[in-house]
């Protein structure tokens, strides 16, 4: 299939359109072409970024997915900032996937929509400015005619267009004749920093009131019409099919219409564009009929050609690999042989990472109508392109008559990136020949998974008689998130980056890869492999101070040196500043009290990394009482660039936090006899509020570098920090994620 | 009537404006033109937010699958099949109960609370889920309806809650919102010293 056209230059395309209704619409060309019964509809669905009723209503379109990172409320803070609107007066309403048809193919008009990687708020900062920048010299212009004076004699502020005189003009007033004006055909320059009212001021989520009266609706909360439930369990081997099915007891349930099978994913299609496994739905009346006839199935499963690895196997196959030589040379600076031979002082490590599980809260589930004519998906989508290009090959549809929807999802962390349970939603509904609702069980969620990889990091390094690092070597074992799946090139980069630190800081340095292979289904998961390569690093870098009886915060702190620019080739570059990470480092320590007296038995340890384009740094405080581990305090420092929305980031980075100490400490994915242990959170335990700290406390550093986003960034040196402080407080040294297990075996 | 509810920030409800339902027109109903008297249907009654309800199939339906779909109040959340996530959290008789453990016999004459129920009838919130705002405890949203009936039954149990207390509440959080949910419950026990419940 040829590449989709996308993100081509959209400040060309940019249009205004005036309304029946007299509203400005500021939005994107599609919407000029489209005959005036469609612009209606578009009108109810908001496809364009704006729009200003008359009664100054300001209607602002979020146009990508909201999974709990608080991007619709950032990005409707970044446009009313450009647009002066009253913040009182705006009401944010997400946009559906905006595509077209070109050719047959679909072409996206919406720009950025995808929640992955913190590119969202980047991508928003980069765009959406303009557009509300381009509304507001529409409404100048308006204003001016309206009352014959020279737009540069008027100003906005909150709504308002403000004449020399002190004359005023709400926007609702001028939206009708700012409509009927020619757009010019250069994009105004954005605000100087220093008018900002909005961006770097505190927002609640638009969604918040909805939410806490129950009227947020998820994916899982759509019906309509004569939606049928279906429920679904799939074939607990991967690879595996379908042996034997009896469906009788299950039909005779009342309300029962239909057991169809999903059947096994083609071997010859990439994974993520497709089912995940062989799979046996119920399609019935209503949700609870659906499950208790899914349970009078009879049914057995034929394990696939190959196995699950379980962990001890992976760890063997990772050691013979790590014997010999990468798979991958990632990084060669230097001679680390000949240095590691002559050096004075010599370490090595070797850390585990267990797979792990997205466990969102909102299982996968989708609300799928589909006919020889349309298609409209409700589900929870990280990657609502790859949805419509699913839903196109399975349905055949022109792009431009399948709407994806992009309701709040509740959680993703990476999950919502695939698109196999729409497939079989969309599959399910052609076959049943009504509107499907399809949600997959806790229990099926947990057996079928885009895990995180399994990996085991190699570590060595050496110091000379100073007690400097001279050479630093990282190899790591994993079963890429990315093997098997399209597009093939580069992917070992997935796992690991050639210029992530401490590259560029040590003389002699190796970085390999190496691929290990497993049947379990692989995906993206928060902060990608920063999130675990991190951890080996962080943990190391701790390990290497103690043995030669340095501070731990002056031996990162010698090792970033003087503050200089790296080059960084990977998401998040083009460079990586020492001197920012350094600082978040320096902020973090200092407000953990580190160096000061404290209690006995406390342990203290500090952690950062440079994630994305953003610089993080932890420092935790704990303690062991009894059995009970006990984070007294802890600090997450961080430069993300200039924060459009203080108080979502402050709530990401609390709950990056300890999304990565639950994750780190309790969590993992094991495998037995093929198949997937883990049921539900009784056996995979998230924790709860009694074993989390009470507060994180936040920095962020002020800057005017343009805004990376947050939600990956506030993952990586959480865990390490916790580890390093478990280090300082028990003397015991946990190489393994989950550490829980660990610890209460080493104690 | 399942028409989507947009967000309300401005203090409107979106649904009440034409223009957001273009999609689901709302015909006027004409009155019947003759009455017939129906024969009174054995069932279960429940009272729901304040409402009666005859739920007439079968008596083992769990609560949670009557409250979302026969009755479409789907603030009340499924996240698990072991009773361990707690999203599903709703108020029977004063009690906190998870819906999904409980079937339609199990709660026969009882008075069951949902999010959807918390507010004043003159529709003002309640003082925890102004708190909730306040403190602007959400991050995904979709476990905190469940993490709010917690709440509101803590506060009538322990009007001024210590840590200890809040560490008691087992409802699950994935996206990691638990410092805010305690600032919460604390800013609402505030709030609500002196009131009755």
């Amino acid at each position: 299939m040829k590449k989709p056209t996308h993100d081509a230059s959209r400040r060309r395309f940019l249009k205004v359109l005036g309304s029946a209704s007299g509203a400005l619409i500021i939005g994107l060309p599609a919407f000029a072409d489209t005959p005036d019964e469609l612009l209606g509809r578009n009108l109810v669905q908001l496809n364009p970024y704006l729009r200003i009723e008359p009664d100054g209503t300001t209607v602002i379109g979020a146009r990508d997915p909201e999974v709990g990172q608080g991007i619709r409320t950032a990005e409707a803070r970044i446009l009313a900032e450009e647009l002066d609107a009253d913040w009182n007066k705006v009401i944010v309403v997400p946009l559906i996937l905006g595509v077209t048809a070109v050719n047959g193919e679909p072409h996206w008009t919406f720009g950025h929509q995808i929640a992955s990687g913190s590119t969202s708020v980047p991508a928003a900062w980069n765009d959406l400015r303009s557009v509300g920048a381009a509304a507001r010299q529409l409404l100048l212009r308006a204003a001016a005619a309206r009352w014959q004076v020279a737009p540069g004699s008027l100003r906005t502020l909150r709504g308002e267009v403000i004449a020399a005189d002190g004359r005023k003009l709400g926007y609702g007033e001028l939206a009708d004749a700012a409509s009927k004006l020619k757009p010019a055909s250069e994009f105004p320059a954005p605000k100087a920093a220093s008018q900002y009212l909005l961006v770097g001021q505190d927002a609640g989520d638009v969604d918040a009131r909805d939410i806490v009266t129950g009227r947020q609706r998820f994916a899982i909360d759509e019906w309509g019409g004569d939606t049928l439930v279906a429920v679904i369990t799939h074939c607990p081997y991967p690879g595996g099919k379908l042996a034997h099915l009896d469906d009788a007891a299950a039909l005779k349930v009342k309300g029962v219409e239909k057991v169809l099978t999903i059947p096994a994913p083609d071997p010859a299609r990439a994974l993520g564009t497709q089912q995940l496994a062989a799979g046996i739905a119920v399609v019935a009346q209503d949700t609870w009929t659906a499950l208790r006839a899914l349970e009078k199935l009879e049914l057995r499963w034929q394990p696939g050609p190959h196995a699950a690895q379980d962990d001890s196997a992976l760890a063997q196959a990772a050691a013979a690999l790590l014997a010999g030589e990468p798979g991958k040379v990632v990084r060669t600076d230097g001679h680390f042989p000949e240095t590691l031979k002559h050096a004075a002082h010599r370490f090595k490590a070797e850390y585990r990472i267990a797979t792990v599980a997205h466990a969102d809260l909102e299982p996968p589930n989708a609300r799928v109508q589909v006919d020889d004519r349309s298609a409209t998906i409700v589900a929870p989508v990280q990657n609502p392109r790859a949805t419509l290009e699913t839903v196109l090959r399975l349905t055949g549809l022109p792009p431009d008559r399948i709407e994806v929807q992009l309701p709040r999802a509740g959680g993703g962390f990476g999950r919502f990136l695939e698109a196999d349970y729409v497939a079989e939603a969309v599959m399910l509904a052609t076959a049943v020949g009504k509107p499907i609702k399809l949600m997959w069980t806790r229990t099926n969620a947990f057996a079928n998974d885009t895990y995180r990889p399994f990996s085991v990091h190699q570590l060595e390094a050496c110091a000379d008689r100073k007690r400097k690092l001279t050479g630093w070597a990282h190899r790591i074992a994993s079963t890429s998130r990315l093997a098997g799946r399209e597009p093939p090139p580069r992917w070992w980069l997935s796992e690991m980056h050639p210029d992530d630190l401490p590259a560029g800081l040590i003389e002699n340095l190796q970085y390999g890869w190496y691929p290990l292979d497993t049947a379990l289904p692989r995906g993206s998961y928060r902060s990608s492999s920063h999130g675990v390569n991190a951890f080996a690093t962080e943990c190391f870098i701790d390990e290497i101070a103690h043995e030669l009886k340095l501070d731990s915060l002056k031996f990162r702190l010698a090792l970033l040196g003087e503050p200089r620019q790296l080059p960084y080739r990977g998401h998040g570059g083009p460079v990586l500043d020492t001197g920012r990470l350094a600082w978040v480092l320096k902020l973090a320590a200092d407000a953990i009290g580190w160096g000061k007296p404290h209690p006995h038995g406390h342990g203290f340890g500090l952690a950062c990394h440079f994630t994305f384009g953003g610089y993080v740094a932890h420092a935790v405080e704990m303690s062991m009482e009894g059995d009970r581990l006990v984070i007294h305090n802890v600090v997450c420092a961080a430069d993300l660039g200039r924060v459009v929305n203080p108080l979502g980031a402050r709530a990401v980075l609390v709950g990056a936090t300890l999304d990565a100490f639950s994750t780190a400490l309790r969590q993992r994915i094991s495998v037995k006899d093929g198949r997937v242990v883990q049921r539900g959170f009784k056996d995979y335990p998230l924790a709860t509020m009694a074993q989390m700290p009470h507060a994180v406390q936040v920095i962020l550093v002020p800057s005017q570098a343009n805004p990376t986003g947050a939600f990956a960034m506030g993952f990586p040196s959480a865990a390490p920090a916790l580890a390093n402080a478990i280090f300082a407080g028990t003397t015991v040294r946990v190489r393994q994620l989950p550490i829980w297990p660990e610890l209460m075996r080493l104690l | 009537m399942n028409a989507a509810v947009g967000s309300n920030i401005a203090g409107r409800e979106l649904h009440e404006r034409p223009e957001y339902n273009r999609r689901m027109p709302q015909l006027p109903q004409p009155p019947p033109t003759r009455i017939v008297p129906q024969p009174i249907r054995a069932g279960i009654d429940v009272e729901i937010n304040g409402r009666r309800y005859r739920h007439t199939g079968d008596p083992e339906l769990p609560l949670l699958w009557y409250l979302r779909d026969v009755l479409r109040l789907t603030g009340s959340k499924y996240g698990c099949d072991d009773q361990s996530c707690g999203a599903c959290s709703v108020l029977v008789d004063g009690k906190l109960k998870r819906a999904c453990a409980l079937t339609m016999q199990a709660v026969a004459g009882q008075r069951i609370t949902t999010i959807e129920g918390l507010q004043a009838a003159d529709g003002s919130l309640h003082p925890v889920q102004q708190a909730w705002i306040d403190e602007d405890a959400i991050l995904c949203g979709y476990c905190q309806s469940g993490q709010i009936m917690a709440a509101v039954d803590l506060l009538t149990r322990k009007p001024r809650p210590t840590d200890a207390d809040i560490d008691g509440i087992g409802n699950l959080c994935r996206c990691g919102s638990y410092p805010r949910i305690r600032r919460a419950i604390q800013r609402a026990a505030t709030a609500m010293q002196g009131k009755p419940k």
